[in-house]
């Protein structure tokens, strides 16, 4: 057994997903029973149809929104917990890089439009161009940030750097809007046309009475971000820069007496992050279709929410975290107006999701992944 | 040509004169200490060699060149290691990679090694692996390899924190109160570590100590610091003798009281 658990094989690609399959399944399985069980409590409350078999009717739907938006959310995660693993700080500007990397990746794929290389290209060639530039972009965009912003501000009292982020998160939601503007007249950008993403993969499960419906474009962000996911979890564990990533997460200064460079793990991280945030802007495009400078601002509060709810700096939490925020805002969305009898909407959905929050914060304040940390000597 | 010297080094911290010009040099291959009351600047001292501070005046040299200006990695490169008075181990990391963590300047593995697991990259990693743990077993400690490093009794971290920092190969290595907190017998083997790790590496060292068996016991050059100032030096004999050591430690009045 020892033997096989040090297999890099093993340690690198099947404990990662293995983690991810049992996240998933458990979030998934303790929201659903707590859902059904909720349906035979107020069965008698609702007249005019089944409440319970209304539930189990849309629930596999509901799942799989809620994995695909958990997935994105843990990818722009991850990118909070880094930085606050090493610099502990939240570095507010992550929602801005995850904007730019989604209109970075839609611009290209607009480009590819206007020269008509977008019909002949193969989709997927497309879209990992995209993924790759929007990726390039946000990460170099983040190691500048962390230069020109946060480096300077080393040493100063935390409540500094924190309101740079935020100043340097306004500057790039307006920097972005007038170069938009200037260039195209128009700060909207909207997803060209192209592809089969938009179809759906249509799995017929036999006991269930509907198939059960995947967006191509929903398995492609699964697809990718697990792959992504895996990829970092290697390079943290695996390899020398991840171990120092670890070390000057834990004690700065004694990593930098190990002959670490510690300004240069830092913009490594930061790049990480940053490449991260870029690609699953680019990702959530294809998902939205249609995005504009301000688009960043909630999914990266929401990010950030599922860093706190997994335990900040912790890059297992991040992932539990932003999973089960994701499902927590899909059973928000499709169940409180069948359950209020239509007096809530699924605009209330972020409710639900934040008040969740608050309760697991008060019951375990470091988050659910979250360890108390012992104070560094 | 001495290992390393300091001419007329000054640290400050406004107003107060940690580290006044000290002069101060050791051979290579011996063992030395400085001794000194709580407060005398002895850390100071240290964080000044190891570029955790930039003193303001005087000069480093370490193997003839400045090391004035450098960062702590940077000297580390050069052949610098140390431990702490207070144990800064990487609690979360496992044993082995803690002392990994300290040959980080020795590993050459790149981007692309990593990326597709190259030969050469495998071959460093089992390199490395092995190193650790003959370098686990070195200091003394069997089957630990995996547990993680907070997890372990205080004397094995003190250990582990030796191991880490001969991992980087060092000439030179810097040791702060590296018995403070054991009981007799986990010092004499300590004593018995260093003396090992002199003869058989070759490596100079330089502790600050409290204990004053095991300075008397191993030194063989010491210095004195009070108040910042370096107030004398030499072997362990004519330090137990020094009138100026003795007020120190014990206070002129004290002193008075016992001739």
């Amino acid at each position: 057994m020892k033997q096989f658990t040090s297999n890099p094989f093993y340690k690198f690609i099947l404990f990662p997903i293995g983690q991810m399959l049992v996240f998933i399944l458990g979030a998934s399985l303790a929201l659903s029973l707590f859902i059904i069980l909720l349906a035979f409590l107020f069965r008698s409350n609702v007249t005019d149809f089944d409440l319970v078999e209304r539930t189990l009717l849309i629930l596999p739907q509901v799942l799989i929104n809620g994995i695909t938006i958990g997935f994105v959310y843990a990818t722009i995660a991850l990118g909070y917990t880094m930085v606050y693993g090493v610099l502990e700080f939240i570095n507010f500007s992550h929602s801005e890089i995850f904007m730019v990397g989604g209109i970075v990746g839609v611009e290209l794929m607009a480009y590819f439009d206007h020269t008509g290389a977008l019909q002949t290209m193969n989709q997927y060639v497309v879209i990992g161009l995209a993924i790759l530039l929007g990726m390039v972009i946000s990460g170099s965009l983040a190691v500048t940030i962390e230069r020109i912003a946060y480096k300077p501000l080393r040493g100063a009292p935390r409540l500094v750097p924190l309101i740079s982020a935020i100043g340097m998160s306004f500057f790039l939601q307006d920097a972005v809007r007038l170069i938009l503007s200037l260039t195209t007249g128009e700060f909207n950008v909207i997803l060209p046309n192209f592809g089969t993403f938009d179809e759906f993969l249509i799995l017929a499960v036999p006991g269930i009475e509907n198939p059960l419906r995947f967006q191509i474009k929903s398995i492609l962000l699964v697809g990718v971000t697990v792959i992504m996911l895996v990829g970092l979890n290697y390079l943290v564990n695996g390899t020398k820069v991840g171990k120092a990533i670890r070390a000057v997460a834990q004690d700065r200064p004694s990593a930098s007496l190990m002959g670490i460079n510690v300004n240069l793990i830092i913009s490594i991280t930061f790049l990480i992050g940053g490449a991260l945030g870029g690609a699953a802007g680019v990702l959530f495009a294809i998902k939205a279709t249609r995005l504009d400078p301000f688009v960043g601002f909630f999914p990266g509060l929401k990010a950030f929410t599922a860093a706190v709810l997994g335990g900040i700096g912790n890059l297992t939490g991040a992932l539990l975290g932003g999973l089960i925020l994701g499902l927590l805002e899909s059973f928000g969305a499709s169940y409180l107006s069948i359950f209020t009898n239509g007096a809530f909407g699924a605009e209330y959905k972020d409710i639900l999701a934040f008040a969740i929050l608050i309760i697991v914060l008060i019951i375990r304040p470091s988050g659910l992944l979250g360890q108390t940390v012992a104070q560094k000597a | 040509m001495s290992l390393l010297q300091t001419i007329d080094v000054v640290k400050r911290f406004g107003g107060l004169i940690a580290v006044n010009k000290i002069n101060f040099s050791i051979e290579q291959g011996t063992i030395a200490s400085i001794i000194g009351p709580n407060g005398a600047g002895k850390t100071t001292f240290f964080n000044s060699l190891t570029g955790i501070y930039k003193p303001e005046e005087g000069q480093i040299l370490f193997n003839g060149q400045s090391l004035i200006g450098l960062r702590p990695d940077q000297v580390s490169t050069r052949g610098i290691s140390r431990t702490f008075q207070n144990i800064r181990l990487f609690g979360n990391m496992t044993v082995i990679e803690n002392i990994i963590v300290g040959m980080h300047t020795q590993l050459k593995q790149g981007a692309t090694d990593a990326l597709f697991r190259t030969k050469k990259f495998h071959e460093e990693e089992k390199e490395a692996e092995n190193r650790a743990s003959q370098l686990m077993e070195y200091v003394g400690l069997k089957n630990v390899g995996n547990q993680l490093a907070r997890n372990l009794p205080y004397g094995a971290q003190r250990r582990i924190e030796i191991a880490r920092a001969i991992a980087a190969n060092p000439t030179l290595l810097l040791l702060d109160e590296p018995t403070a907190g054991m009981n007799p017998n986990e010092t004499a083997d300590a004593i018995k570590l260093f003396r090992h790790i002199r003869d058989d590496k070759g490596i100079t060292i330089l502790l600050i100590e409290h204990d004053m068996r095991v300075v008397m016991g191993i030194s063989e050059h010491i210095s004195v610091m009070d108040y910042g100032e370096k107030i004398a030096e030499g072997t362990p004999k004519d330090i137990r003798n020094n009138q100026r050591v003795i007020e120190a430690y014990l206070g002129r009045e004290a002193a008075k009281l016992r001739d």
